[in-house]
């Protein structure tokens, strides 16, 4: 008995995924949940596990494909089980005659091997057998199916049973978070690249569209067309917070091995903040809006190539160490193209570190379907005043991004004073841990 | 128009061939007072008195070695191999002398020979009275296999067979002789040499077939017909040289080609038409053609359940039909 292995919902907003490398071939023997291939979806390169155990039968997505969540990937022969009557003698002879029947089956169970004389009628009428439903066995189109077409006796028809199973297997699929239950996904109208006439100069370099980049043009164009952005921005005196950390950061590399930077500072203002102002941590559900308990932060880490929103889960449970060693993980793993749909799953607010590359103002996109995003620019020595002197002070913009359907200036700018002042009391008697 | 039986439309034949030509005699074993182990030869010697009708002694090349001799003398001999088990040692007699005289002397001499040989099983033979023998004869240029399957096809054959100038291994199934009856017509006529027969139109797939197995497809074409799938059965009726133009014509009309036979599969006739059919109209294909014949084990199990499981019968040959159709 063979089982179908479809592509699995590796993550929120995930409708398709690109095989990327098939880790097993035809023939080979696979426990339950062996990885069977590895998939590149909506910024994640996850493993696939199988979800029988039994034998490779065909492989049907190809390596580079991308085909649409639940659409099937390869077949699993079952082992079969253990009948539990004793074979009777009537039914060894029959395996004797229908040795062939099981070979001829096997071999052409696909629906897209055609026979010689099926694919010479399709070439001299024209007819596209993708949307012909074959009567043969397993569905084979038969050549009397296209004489048939040709003799007018029949049309030719979408395989609406093929793509109805599709269906029904994707909306079977167990939701990995509640947000897809909750909120009802609006179509992302992507506009036509191919329709965009573009005028190739010399020297010109053409880059196809990698799985991931493809991914964040789409999410951005989504949050951009859906949200209306409003934006804000504060500046921080963070003097204090530069002191302390240049005195404790050599002894916490030595004591925990990895570097003590500014954002687990930051982010542990946040969280505190979105305890405080409970409706950023929401979002817009068209005709309500959802105030999240759990704080999810997600964190924008860039590599060369690409943007990763991995998210540190009940960031509000965590200490600034926790937080630290947290953030650095899911950079590690960022960097090694190991986060896994679990680790991008579940956000409920944005923090984005744009200081850390000079960035002294930016406005944001709000990382859909979240209700703002918060950055951190870069902290630049500068004369402020300060009790009409004017003294040299670490200073840094904090900018907000958020969607006015879901919140006010008012509300936000609280809430950016209220973080403002929290950042700027980070001093001697902060603690780590 | 008559109803007759396989045999008497061979008895008829050689009775009105040796009336028409006085060339023609007949030699085997116990052909003339018994009128044949199977009685195919009755009344002829009788009729025709022991110089046309010759009994021999139990030695099968000397009976095909005779034959030469007297047909490069002029006559038409119909030589008898009792049994189509027996013939060989009368192999090199067809193989070596019968097919390559006209060659071998370039047009000099030619061998106006019949060899008939009763075939095939079914009829609790055993080993040596079982066996189907064309597939060895099936390469030799020189020499014509025929095997007709019906009454009608055997006079015209054998008659055709008789007025050949060259010789001819005519073979006759053994359980066809009283099993198979069918409309022969009064007058004289023949069936050409060479020519395949569609016994029966359909749609749907082609069984090519001959001798007892197309009997079977026949009816099991009937059941097939009650399934809602209509087959297409082409009777070869002459194995060497195949009729290459009909064969190919049948496989064309459905793209479904199931090839059966009685002798063993492997290296039977029915790879030479496969391989044909797969040569000339692979693009008209709508299925792997498919072959069914004995399994690749000596013909004739003496026990009876185990022949029965050797021989094909009308239900294998349904169950192959079917899933071709359904493919």
């Amino acid at each position: 008995m063979a089982e179908n292995v479809n592509m699995p919902q590796l993550g929120e907003s995930v409708t398709e995924g690109t095989v990327s490398k098939w880790l097993v071939t035809v023939g080979d023997t696979v426990k339950k949940y062996d990885p069977i291939c590895e998939v590149t979806t909506d910024k994640v390169n996850a493993d696939v596990p199988s979800s029988f155990s039994g034998t490779i039968t065909e492989i049907i997505a190809e390596e580079g494909e991308t085909i649409p969540v639940g659409a099937l990937m390869c077949k699993i022969a079952i082992e079969a089980e253990e009948s539990p009557m004793p074979s009777t003698v009537e039914s060894s002879p029959v395996s004797l005659h229908t040795g062939g029947t099981a070979e001829m089956k096997q071999e052409h169970g696909a629906k897209q091997r055609y026979s010689p004389s099926v694919l010479k009628m399709a070439q001299e009428h024209n007819l596209d057998l993708t949307k012909i439903t074959g009567t043969g066995m397993d569905g084979r189109i038969t050549r009397r199916d296209l004489l048939k077409i040709v003799d007018g006796k029949r049309t030719g028809k979408v395989a609406d049973t093929f793509n109805m199973k599709v269906e029904t297997q994707a909306a079977s699929l167990p939701r990995v978070n509640e947000e897809n239950l909750a909120v009802p996904k609006q179509k992302v109208s992507t506009p036509d690249s191919s329709a965009v006439s573009v005028r190739l100069n010399h020297g010109d370099q053409v880059i196809p569209l990698t799985a991931v980049r493809k991914t964040i043009a789409n999410r951005m164009v989504q949050s951009k067309h859906e949200t209306p952005h409003a934006w804000l921005m504060m500046e921080c005196d963070v003097t204090g917070l530069v002191h302390y950390r240049s005195k404790v950061k050599d002894d916490f590399k030595e004591k925990e091995g990895f570097t003590l930077t500014y954002l687990p500072f930051f982010i542990k203002s946040a969280v505190e903040t979105l305890k405080e102002f409970p409706k950023l941590n929401s979002q817009w559900a068209d005709d309500k809006i959802i105030v999240r308990k759990g704080i999810h932060l997600s964190v924008a880490v860039a590599t060369e190539e690409a943007l990763y929103v991995p998210v540190i889960k009940d960031a509000d449970q965590k200490s600034i160490f926790g937080l630290a060693k947290a953030v650095d993980e899911l950079a590690k793993k960022t960097r090694e193209g190991k986060l896994t749909p679990h680790d991008m799953t579940g956000g409920t607010f944005t923090v984005n570190n744009t200081g850390s590359f000079g960035s002294v103002l930016s406005a944001p996109i709000i990382n859909h379907p979240q209700a703002a995003i918060l950055t951190m620019e870069a902290i630049v020595k500068r004369p402020v005043v300060i009790d009409n002197m004017i003294a040299i002070r670490d200073t840094m913009n904090i900018c907000l991004s958020f969607d006015h359907r879901v919140l006010d200036g008012l509300v936000c700018g609280k809430f950016l004073k209220s973080l403002k002042k929290k950042i700027e009391s980070y001093g001697y008697n902060t603690t780590l841990y | 128009m008559a109803v007759i039986s396989y045999i008497e439309a061979i008895n008829q034949a050689l009775r009105e061939e040796m009336d028409r030509d006085q060339k023609v005699f007949i030699l085997g074993e116990d052909v003339g007072l018994k009128g044949g182990v199977f009685k195919t030869t009755e009344g002829l010697y009788d009729r025709f008195g022991s110089e046309r009708v010759l009994d021999t002694p139990l030695a099968e090349s000397a009976i095909v070695g005779v034959g030469i001799g007297a047909a490069a003398y002029g006559f038409k001999p119909v030589a008898e191999i009792q049994f189509a088990d027996f013939i060989m040692p009368a192999v090199n007699q067809i193989v070596s002398e019968a097919a390559k005289m006209r060659y071998r002397s370039n047009g000099d001499w030619n061998c106006p020979m019949v060899v008939r040989a009763p075939y095939g099983g079914g009829v609790h033979g055993g080993p040596y009275h079982s066996q189907c023998i064309e597939a060895m004869f099936c390469n030799v240029p020189g020499l014509k296999v025929v095997a007709p399957s019906t009454p009608y096809d055997m006079k015209g054959l054998l008659k055709s067979s008789i007025r050949d100038d060259d010789p001819v291994l005519f073979l006759e199934h053994k359980r066809c002789y009283r099993l198979i009856k069918g409309d022969v017509p009064e007058k004289d006529y023949i069936v050409p040499i060479g020519k395949a027969d569609v016994k029966r139109e359909g749609e749907d797939i082609t069984v090519i077939s001959f001798g007892l197995t197309l009997h079977f497809a026949l009816q099991a074409a009937e059941r097939l017909a009650k399934d809602g799938y209509s087959a297409h059965i082409l009777d070869l009726r002459t194995l060497y040289p195949l009729d290459k133009e009909a064969i190919l014509e049948a496989a064309r009309k459905t793209g479904k080609v199931l090839i059966v036979h009685e002798d063993n599969k492997e290296g039977g006739i029915g790879g030479e038409v496969a391989a044909m059919i797969a040569e000339e109209c692979l693009f008209e294909l709508d299925a792997p053609i498919k072959r069914l014949g004995a399994p690749d084990v000596p013909a004739g199990p003496f026990n009876g359940v185990m022949e029965k499981f050797y021989m094909l019968n009308p239900d294998k040959i349904y169950e192959a039909m079917r899933e071709l159709a359904d493919f």
